[in-house]
């Protein structure tokens, strides 16, 4: 064979790449054994690994199923024979032996529910159980329960402190469902604003044509009746960007009826994102926006471009204005939440779609005074868990 | 052929789906137009870019060349592809539309709360695209071959270049009006040299039809077991076609998709009148294309052989068009839906990550296209369907239509399904033409076998489905909720 050193030489190179891999794998890996540190440190690395596993399961509150796998890892801490997590009603979790105990524990534990004392009672005629409440704010909430032959006071103590520990995540798990109640809230204030300037200007033009041009005025007014149906409407977060589309055009009729051939309108819709689902009334306040702050103050016909695009995965709505643009710096303090005033629409845009779909979807906003405003979203096109 | 007339059909094709891409929607309207934007797209264009989408080198080439290769076996292939839709118009399209998901990952998540089963099924979603573009661009290869006599990989990478600018440029905005034309181009490549052809020859007074029964390849005819697992194949794997499934977001609704399914239907059934036409004038005409062993080049070469001159020229055109107007839909409609499942999978779904993916979306079946060895078109995309019909196709039917489906068994059944038939297909590809039956055609068995392995272990972990399950399937099942009505102002 004519290439056969060749063909040797590439094995034997083979070879040697792999030993030197192997090697120097496992060198690492035990360096890294040797890099644990000493007993004490590795106890405490041990626990403190426990507890926040634990907590993690405990993060959604107390219920059965993070209770059941938290009380894995707390038992290991305390080196009980078994452990019970309970709240005020049924036990939720049971770790370790003697599972036929699960039946009294109820009854064990009823006197620390209501009087919130740690106690040590006889559980069966081999162990003992330390029952703890689990105190979150001052109301007991549920109670752990470690089951062992002798119960001294170390596990007494270290039980009662574990009660505390839970009670902590509890509390905590309470704090994060008030901070989502509280984000709810947050947009359900913020989401029908229609500005009280708008419907009394509104009905001010509707009211100048009713002598010059009657067929108007009513076709005006049944605009405005729908414009205000959409914007009022209860039900629902989410609305497709069709319909939102379509209560912009009643809404820039209204302001046509205002300001005549002054506001021009263009739009490039792409068919394929119609039916994307959006933040109800997320897009109408930024045209707003572009027509009160863009256009108004400015001299002259202005021109908004709306498009909207099919960009892979997402849809991306653009909108632009010629008019007097806004000062970067004024900008960012409005959206940071710093100054109120003129943009106060487009911060709640903005915090709602970050809310909604995460900090890197928030409004993008190109602008400098003078040069018109541009102001782009970019929304996932599925969201099979959002109902428009 | 006079190459000159194959470059500029390709040429022509090329610029006038680009052109449509950017420009299609670019025509600003002024708010007295705004209802006619915000209006979705009407069923009629939609069913179109349906078909536009589906309508590949294997309706388009490989039909015909099938026929003139078996006769009335081939007829199958265009009764499945049609089919396939009655199924998807059954089954599928409503429910999928009003999940809200847009790919079939983002389905399978939705219903089963699971990122494990997210990545099996856009692994598996990645695999059916890929597996699906080789055949589109070794189509290609031979039409530019036989078109230009450039060598086969000039047609190969010529489409992934063309696709791959027009999706990063960002011209697939209007991808539903591109789509839409290239059906009615297709149609038209294919139905006007078929009338003429028959038109000529009926006036020639050349051989009766009776003729086209003769088979001109001596080989033996598909056997019972075939045709039903090449048809289960094609029913089942209609449903699971990322690009198509894609289309029906286009349409506002359920009810309108299922409208839209049903005109795809009809529009399918008029197109492959031709390509039978096509193989049947094959037949009786040009028998000796069979033994050359190209019948996919059947239906580019029958004007020229037919009728020759400059008609002959102009009529060779209009087929390389439609055939390259094949290719671009068809690829560009699965690039898109691959770069779409993998940018949001490994590259955090920006507009950046995006691009990537359609060049790796592109790339990867590209190579596949110049290591492997090309076989007749409509055969190599029925394997494809056959793959399909074992992976994805279970996991959305069950998923739509069975509340017991879990994660567990929709991964276990998707596994099933592609060890099974990915096996079989490359074992028969191993042993070549000797292969048994139930190698060759595998459909039959691994589609039921994937539907028993879901449906199993479902059963074994029903503690795993999810709680959300009503919710779900409410709103899969339910007409949405009337919009607002509309004042009839005016």
């Amino acid at each position: 064979m004519p290439d056969f050193p060749l063909v040797t030489a590439a094995a034997i190179a083979v070879i040697v790449l792999a030993v030197a891999v192997v090697v120097g794998v496992g060198l690492k890996v035990i360096r890294s054994f040797r890099e644990l540190g000493t007993d004490a440190e590795r106890a405490t690395y041990q626990t403190l690994h426990a507890a926040s596993r634990a907590g993690q399961h405990l993060r959604t509150g107390l219920h059965a199923a993070g209770a059941a796998k938290a009380s894995k890892q707390l038992r290991s801490l305390l080196g009980c024979d078994a452990l019970a997590i309970t709240d005020t009603e049924s036990v939720l979790a049971w770790d370790g032996a003697a599972e036929e105990l699960k039946a009294v524990l109820m009854e064990l534990a009823s006197g620390v529910l209501s009087d919130g004392r740690t106690v040590v009672v006889p559980a069966s005629h081999a162990l003992n159980a330390v029952v703890a409440p689990i105190r979150a704010g001052n109301r007991v909430v549920g109670a752990v329960a470690a089951f062992a032959p002798q119960t001294g006071a170390g596990l007494v103590r270290a039980t009662s402190e574990l009660a505390d520990w839970v009670a902590v995540q509890v509390e905590l798990a309470e704090l994060d469902a008030s901070r989502t109640l509280l984000m709810e809230a947050e947009v359900r204030a913020l989401r029908a604003q229609i500005s009280p300037h708008f419907i009394y200007n509104s009905l001010n033009a509707i009211a100048s044509f009713i002598n010059t041009d009657p067929a108007r005025a009513r076709e005006l007014v049944v605009e405005f009746a729908d414009f205000t149906r959409y914007s009022f409407r209860r039900h629902g977060d989410f609305t497709t960007l069709a319909e939102e589309l379509r209560s912009i055009d009643r809404y820039l009729l209204l302001e046509k009826a205002r300001f005549g051939e002054r506001v021009q309108v263009s739009l490039r819709i792409a068919p394929e994102v119609l039916s994307t689902v959006i933040p109800f009334l997320s897009l109408q306040p930024l045209v707003e926006n572009a027509v009160r702050h863009g256009l108004e103050a400015k001299e002259g016909p202005g021109h908004i471009t709306i498009c909207a695009n099919d960009s892979g995965a997402f849809a991306e709505v653009t909108i632009e204005d010629d008019g007097v643009g806004i000062d970067p710096e004024h900008l960012r303090s409005v959206l940071a939440g710093h100054a109120d005033g003129d943009h106060v629409g487009l911060r709640n845009v903005d915090a709602r779609l970050r809310q909604v779909y995460g900090d890197e979807h928030g409004l993008v906003i190109e602008t400098a005074p003078g040069e018109g405003t541009l102001i782009t979203i970019r929304v996932p096109k599925s969201q099979p868990s959002h109902d428009a | 052929m006079n190459p000159a007339v194959g470059l500029a059909a390709f040429l022509g094709v090329a610029l006038a789906t680009a052109a449509i891409g950017f420009y299609g929607l670019r025509i600003s309207r002024t708010t007295g137009d705004f209802y006619v934007a915000s209006r979705t797209v009407r069923p009629w264009w939609n069913a179109s870019a349906i078909g536009g989408e589906y309508l590949s080198a294997a309706s388009f080439l490989g039909v015909a060349g099938l026929i003139l290769l078996t006769g009335t076996d081939a007829l199958w292939f265009p009764v499945g592809y049609t089919a396939g839709y009655l199924m998807l118009l059954l089954f599928v399209a409503a429910p999928l539309r009003r999940s809200g998901a847009y790919t079939i990952p983002d389905f399978t998540e939705a219903r089963l709360e699971s990122k494990a089963v997210r990545r099996v099924t856009s692994l598996v979603v990645v695999a059916v695209g890929w597996l699906y573009i080789v055949p589109q661009l070794q189509g290609a290869g031979l039409t530019i071959r036989i078109s230009t006599g450039l060598p086969s990989w000039v047609g190969s990478i010529a489409v992934v270049a063309v696709v791959c600018v027009t999706v990063v440029a960002g011209g697939m905005r209007s991808i539903t009006f591109v789509q839409a034309f290239q059906y009615w181009l297709k149609l038209t490549a294919l139905a006007v040299p078929a009338v003429f052809l028959l038109l000529n020859q009926a006036g020639g007074g050349s051989p009766v039809l009776a003729e086209a029964s003769s088979n001109p390849t001596g080989l033996p005819a598909a056997g019972l077991y075939q045709t039903v697992s090449l048809l289960v194949a094609l029913l089942f794997g209609t449903l699971g076609l990322p690009h198509v499934l894609v289309r029906f977001y286009t349409n506002p609704d359920g009810q309108s998709a299922r409208r839209t399914t049903l005109i795809v239907l009809g529009l399918l059934s008029v197109f492959y009148l031709f390509p039978t036409a096509s193989g049947l004038l094959g037949r009786v005409f040009a028998p000796g294309l069979a033994r050359s062993g190209r019948p996919d080049a059947l239906v580019l070469l029958l004007p020229g052989k037919l009728l020759g001159g400059v008609p002959g020229d102009l009529l060779s055109a209009l087929v390389v068009a439609g055939a390259f107007a094949a290719f671009l839909s068809t690829t560009s409609g699965l690039v898109v839906s691959l770069a779409g499942v993998i940018s949001q999978d490994h590259l955090g779904g920006s507009v950046r990550g995006f691009r990537v993916a359609a060049l790796l979306a592109a790339a990867v079946p590209l190579a596949f296209a110049f290591t492997t060895d090309s076989m007749a078109l409509a055969g190599s995309v029925g394997l494809v369907f056959a793959f399909t019909a074992s992976t994805i196709c279970p996991v959305l039917v069950l998923g739509i239509w069975w509340r017991g489906l879990s994660d567990a068994g929709a991964i276990a059944g998707m596994l099933t399904g592609a060890v099974l038939c990915g096996g079989a297909l490359v074992s028969s590809t191993i042993i070549g033409s000797a292969a048994p039956g139930w190698i060759a055609q595998p459909a039959a068995w691994t589609v039921p076998a994937a539907f028993a392995v879901m449906v199993l272990v479902s059963r074994a972990t029903k503690h795993r489905v999810p709680g959300t399950v009503t919710r779900l399937m409410t709103r899969l099942h339910v007409p949405e909720r009337p919009v607002a009505t509309e004042r009839q102002l005016r």
